[in-house]
């Protein structure tokens, strides 16, 4: 198989993820659990596994990284614990659902208000609307570091200044961009970070967190095991473990802890470069073939490595599927759970095919996605 | 019953505060030890760093210069 869909999750993880996986799993018990030798193993993996996430994102201290299940889960406890009725909230057109359905709940249900800023027709944000957009009882900016249809980055340098300006809070989806593209919370003037482990940060899934700066406390998601302070009432307080109850994924973040050695040792830099070859290499390609239209902005020099395209009229479920069946190419049709992407480009019928790109696919692979998209456009129009 | 000893311990928060504590311990060549946490500190569950009393001094200074947060400290025999 030839595996184009990276940005659903990575397929082909550093072989030293699934070792660390292997031996969690024989040799760690549960963190906090205990003081014998299985639990301290699991919980020094967990500590280290925090220190190397802080030390990613910029932030100071390892207690204000939280291990949840995933990106979704965070921007779940996120937006449900910062905003309230009365309050405004501005996100893009660009968003993935786990961003925009818990916004819409909020709306709904609290009273939220909720302006989404649109996109230009290349799909890139347009932040020359923010100013307009903003209103006095705006309360914070959520958006994604990089469309999960285009790859279009979204500039978060400039909003995280624009927040800091007008006293917002800024939250960030990194699910697409975490260990690839520098991140740094404090720099960028970030809240708190939302990011999962199994896509670029090359994890297991079932991984994933969030990193929330010092001033900012969001109420207990959950509430139940600590490991410490059974006898009160009430959850602990003390971060982590305020937002962190019951058992951790000690095997995943095990597996975790191993890609983000595996990331320091190959460099973010080399990864990035190598998939932006991938990309760039599909991209300069496929763009010649006449029945093909891409979406989004090449013109951005750094882009998450995604190619999405259409065959003429052809359904993308057809071509995804003749992809797979004629070629066994992985790619991915539909929605990608960000409809106003699909909405705004006009492909809510039709979807779009997706070819996203890794560190590990080889040029021969790249090649043969190539050719096999041309026949299939010669063959169907 | 179990001969007990004079020693000094350290109660946490939470599992980070006695695993980075752990870890400026070791690089600071501090000794002693996580163990469970005493019940005469708290019936409930826990970590706690448990050193020979003579070594207080070098926690102490540890806790301060490493701005290391935990709940308490205590002379226990245990
Ligand atoms: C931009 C974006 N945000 C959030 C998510 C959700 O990630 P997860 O399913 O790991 O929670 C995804 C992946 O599907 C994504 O691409």
């Amino acid at each position: 198989m030839i595996y184009l869909d990276s940005a659903a999750t990575s397929f082909h993880k550093p072989e030293a993820v699934a070792d660390a996986v292997y031996n969690a799993i024989r040799h760690m018990g549960n963190s906090g659990r205990g003081g014998h030798t299985a639990s301290l193993s699991a919980a020094r993996v967990i500590y280290g596994t925090r220190k190397k996430i802080a030390n990613l994102f910029g932030v100071s201290d390892p207690a204000q990284v939280v291990f949840t299940a995933n990106s979704t889960q965070s921007l779940n406890m996120t937006i449900q614990g910062l905003f309230h009725a009365g309050d405004h909230v501005i996100t893009t057109a660009m968003e993935h659902n786990s961003v925009l359905r818990p916004l819409y709940r909020k709306e709904q249900q609290e009273g939220v208000s909720l302006s989404i800023l649109p996109c230009d027709a290349c799909g890139t944000v347009r932040y020359d609307l923010l100013e307009e957009y903003l209103q006095p009882n705006t309360k914070g900016i959520v958006c994604t570091h990089a469309s999960n249809v285009t790859g279009n980055m979204v500039d978060i340098v400039r909003i995280g200044a624009f927040c800091k300006k007008h006293n917002l809070y800024f939250v960030v989806d990194a699910s697409q961009t975490a260990g690839v593209f520098s991140i740094d919370m404090e720099q960028m003037g970030i809240d708190v970070l939302c990011f999962t482990g199994h896509k670029s940060l090359m994890g297991p899934q079932g991984t994933g967190g969030l990193c929330l700066q010092k001033e900012i406390t969001l109420p207990c998601f959950c509430v139940g095991g600590s490991g410490v302070q059974s006898y009160r009432k009430i959850h602990p307080e003390e971060m982590p473990t305020h937002l962190e109850a019951g058992t951790l994924n000690g095997h995943g973040i095990a597996g975790l802890s191993a890609a983000l050695d595996w990331i320091t040792e190959t460099g973010m830099d080399n990864i990035r470069a190598q998939e932006q070859k991938h990309m760039r290499m599909f991209y300069e390609a496929v763009r010649q073939i006449p029945q093909i239209k891409i979406y989004g902005d090449f013109s951005q020099s750094e882009r998450a490595p995604i190619v999405t395209l259409n065959i003429g009229d052809n359904p993308a479920e057809e071509v995804c599927d003749a992809l797979a069946e004629r070629y066994d190419i992985a790619t991915r049709g539909g929605a990608h759970c960000a409809p106003l992407m699909h909405q705004h480009f006009q492909t809510e019928t039709q979807g779009a095919v997706r070819f996203s790109f890794s560190y590990f696919n080889t040029e021969e692979e790249i090649q043969t996605a190539i050719q096999a998209v041309r026949e299939i456009a010669e063959e169907w129009t | 019953m179990r001969k007990k000893e004079l020693c000094f311990v350290v109660a946490f928060h939470t599992t980070t505060e006695a695993l980075a504590l752990e870890e400026a311990a070791h690089q600071a060549g501090v000794v002693g030890r996580l163990i469970p946490i005493p019940t005469q500190i708290t019936a409930g569950c826990g970590l706690a760093w448990k050193m020979p009393i003579t070594a207080r001094a070098d926690m102490e200074q540890l806790l301060q210069q490493n701005h290391l947060t935990y709940d308490a400290s205590y002379e226990l025999w245990v």
